[in-house]
């Protein structure tokens, strides 16, 4: 296409302006190492930090250890080991737990935020700033975010205190902090603008003449949102809810900061194999976890396809 | 006002009485009062920005009315919701569900009113089957061409059984040939379905086709609204004689005039009215031969040939010309001061 354009241009130019002309040529790649060039980096980075320590895990999952070293071996003990105690079932039940009610309160919050900003809130000016409101905590670290509810829930905290002065209990309350509850509420913090983001984008393609001509079939707001609303944005739901999902199962720190030792996470238990040196256990628990992960990824997948909303 | 007159014939369908649409300082829609007959197909013709479709959509509901009143069938419906009004809409951009087949498009609104299933979807076929397209009622609207998912968005419009039809530009979005074809059959299912189509277009053709009243707006008002061959014989004012075109809008000894261009011809200066000028493009356009004329102070117009007139004696680019034509067919246009 090019190269037939070129002889054009270079006939049209003085003489003397043709040689860089024909030199600029040269450096032309083909196409096919254009297209692998522009594939190298995420290729580069995809490779050396997912897919080959994973694949190391893999391999590394089915070595053999003692208190000393890893031996490189293939039995399948660390996974029978895994799956056959009680604790394992245990720590995925309570990460379970922990994901289905984080995954519920965060749809309902980020669904009604993401409505309110999309269709109710009408100046862009407005707008951009509420989602700012709604981004910038999300600059500082997710540590810091977390132990920032210590001062505020803990037994002598900024919440116990207000309600004492108020009047409005006589001794602090204890389930606040160090407890399944302080655990919720800071995923629930940390988590729901990975629903908001998502819905927003859904629910701001929706054309408002859809509303409208809902509205002219006489469908009250309650039809609307269930028979068209939320059918055009499930998308977006289903992408929030992975995005959630996936970080309750993976999450360590806040378990681990906030439950007071009374909920154990499938990730801490791996970290105390990991402290122990026993490497090939902890693998095993690692590639159980992004198994069961993918699993129910992919489970979300089948109801929704999620890559209609990411090309689209 | 709010109940009908005993024993007297209604006499329109739709009666506007100072209508007005303020957004925030700006005046939309400015007073517009006017009265559609039964049964009648209505144009709301005018430039983008005009206020047709404002209208139109206070009509509709879907848009709050700043000051005055909307009558349907000689009822207030001023702060009715859209479903109360009798009025169903036809959306420019069609409004079809995405994730719902044709016949789930077009029973939307028996649902919404707990028609069960087999009954809605039983009423929507025959509703698909009015408009054609009962043979592609699974598909889904992104499988379908526009003409196709106009006629789905009209027979969900039809399955309320509106008093009153709305559609915003309907034609826009087909191609020319398609939207002759479907300018027919708006035409034919008015008339099969004897209620009031009110039809918003920026296109004078489609609306001359079209109308039994034809509504020409400008800057939020009605400049004329009369049948097609009365606006177009007797335009009111200098803007709508441009706006519906085929006028030369000139100065005559007693103001502005208006004169069909196809009632021009080239002459000679003579007791005729007359103007000179230079002509200034000469376009062929099958039946006829247009002919633009710079006149006076750089002042255009142009004059329609018949083709074997025009090829009977050819002129160039660039000639002199004199434009004449009969006293008769010029029409005095009143200076838009004393129009408003």
């Amino acid at each position: 296409m090019s190269a037939s354009a070129e002889p054009a241009t270079a006939a049209a130019r003085p003489a003397g302006m043709a040689a860089p002309a024909r030199r600029k040529r040269r450096f032309r790649l083909a196409p096919r190492a254009i297209s692998w060039l522009q594939v190298g980096p995420l290729a580069f980075i995809l490779i050396t930090f997912f897919a080959l320590p994973t694949a190391t895990f893999l391999v590394v999952s089915f070595w053999d250890y003692d208190r000393v070293g890893i031996y490189p071996d293939f039995m399948l003990d660390n996974y029978v080991e895994l799956l056959t105690t009680p604790a394992t079932y245990r720590v995925y039940l309570s990460s379970l737990k922990f994901a289905f009610i984080v995954w519920g309160v965060t749809l309902f919050l980020g669904f009604n935020i993401a409505h309110f900003l999309v269709f109710h809130v009408r100046s862009s000016a407005v707008r951009t700033a509420l989602f700012l409101a709604c981004a910038i905590p999300f600059w500082t670290s997710g540590i810091i975010r977390t132990i920032a509810w210590i001062p505020f829930l803990g037994r002598n905290g900024a919440f116990n205190q207000t309600l004492m002065g108020a009047g409005l209990i006589e001794a602090p309350l204890d389930f606040l902090l160090f407890s399944p509850f302080a655990v919720i509420v800071t995923y629930i913090h940390l988590f729901t603008l990975l629903m908001i983001g998502p819905i927003a984008n859904s629910l701001s393609k929706i054309d408002p003449a859809l509303l409208e001509a809902a509205r002219d079939a006489g469908a009250s707001r309650w039809r609307t949102m269930v028979d068209i609303v939320i059918p055009l944005s499930k998308t977006g739901i289903a992408l929030g809810s992975i995005l959630v999902f996936t970080q309750v199962m993976g999450d360590f720190f806040v378990v681990k900061a906030m439950s007071g030792g009374q909920s154990a996470s499938i990730v801490s238990a791996l970290a105390t194999e990991i402290q122990a040196m026993q490497y090939p256990p902890a693998s095993a628990s690692a590639m159980i976890l992004v198994v069961f992960v993918a699993l129910m990824v992919a489970g979300m997948m089948r109801v929704v396809d999620v890559r209609k909303e990411l090309v689209r | 006002m709010d109940h009908p007159v005993p024993h007297l014939e209604r006499r329109f369908d739709v009666e506007l009485v100072a209508a007005t649409k303020r957004y925030g300082g700006v005046v939309a829609v400015d007073r517009v009062s006017l009265r559609i007959p039964r049964a009648s197909y209505c144009c709301l013709l005018g430039p983008s920005g005009c206020g047709k479709t404002s209208t139109l959509r206070m009509i509709a509901g879907h848009e709050t009315v700043s000051d005055g009143d909307i009558l349907i069938h000689d009822e207030n419906v001023t702060d009715l919701a859209p479903a109360e009004r009798g009025t169903a809409m036809m959306f420019q951009s069609y409004a079809l569900f995405p994730h719902l087949s044709c016949l789930d498009n077009v029973a939307f609104s028996l649902k919404a009113r707990g028609v069960p299933k087999a009954q809605r979807h039983a009423k929507a076929m025959e509703y698909l089957a009015l408009v054609h397209m009962d043979r592609l009622s699974h598909r889904m609207p992104a499988e379908l061409s526009g003409g196709q998912q106009q006629r789905v968005a009209l027979a969900r419009a039809l399955i309320t059984e509106p008093r009153v039809l709305l559609l915003d530009e309907p034609l826009s979005a087909l191609d020319p040939f398609l939207r002759t074809r479907v300018r027919e059959e708006l035409k034919r299912l008015q008339r099969e379905l004897g209620i009031t189509f009110i039809h918003v277009t920026h296109s004078q053709d489609e609306a001359m086709a079209l109308a039994d009243l034809m509504v020409v707006m400008d800057e939020g008002r009605i400049r004329q609204a009369a049948a097609p061959r009365e606006v177009f014989e007797r335009p009111a004012d200098s803007f709508v004689a441009k706006f519906i075109g085929g006028h030369n809008v000139l100065n005559g000894p007693d103001g502005l005039i208006a004169v069909r261009a196809d009632r021009c011809r080239l002459g000679a200066p003579g007791d005729q009215p007359h103007i000179a000028g230079r002509i200034a493009a000469v376009e062929y356009l099958g039946t006829t031969v247009r002919l633009a004329l710079t006149v006076g102070d750089g002042e255009g117009a142009s004059i329609l040939l018949p083709d074997e007139l025009f090829f009977a004696n050819p002129v160039q680019m660039g000639e002199e010309a004199v434009m004449v034509w009969r006293e008769q067919d010029s029409h005095p246009l009143d200076l838009p001061a004393a129009a408003e």
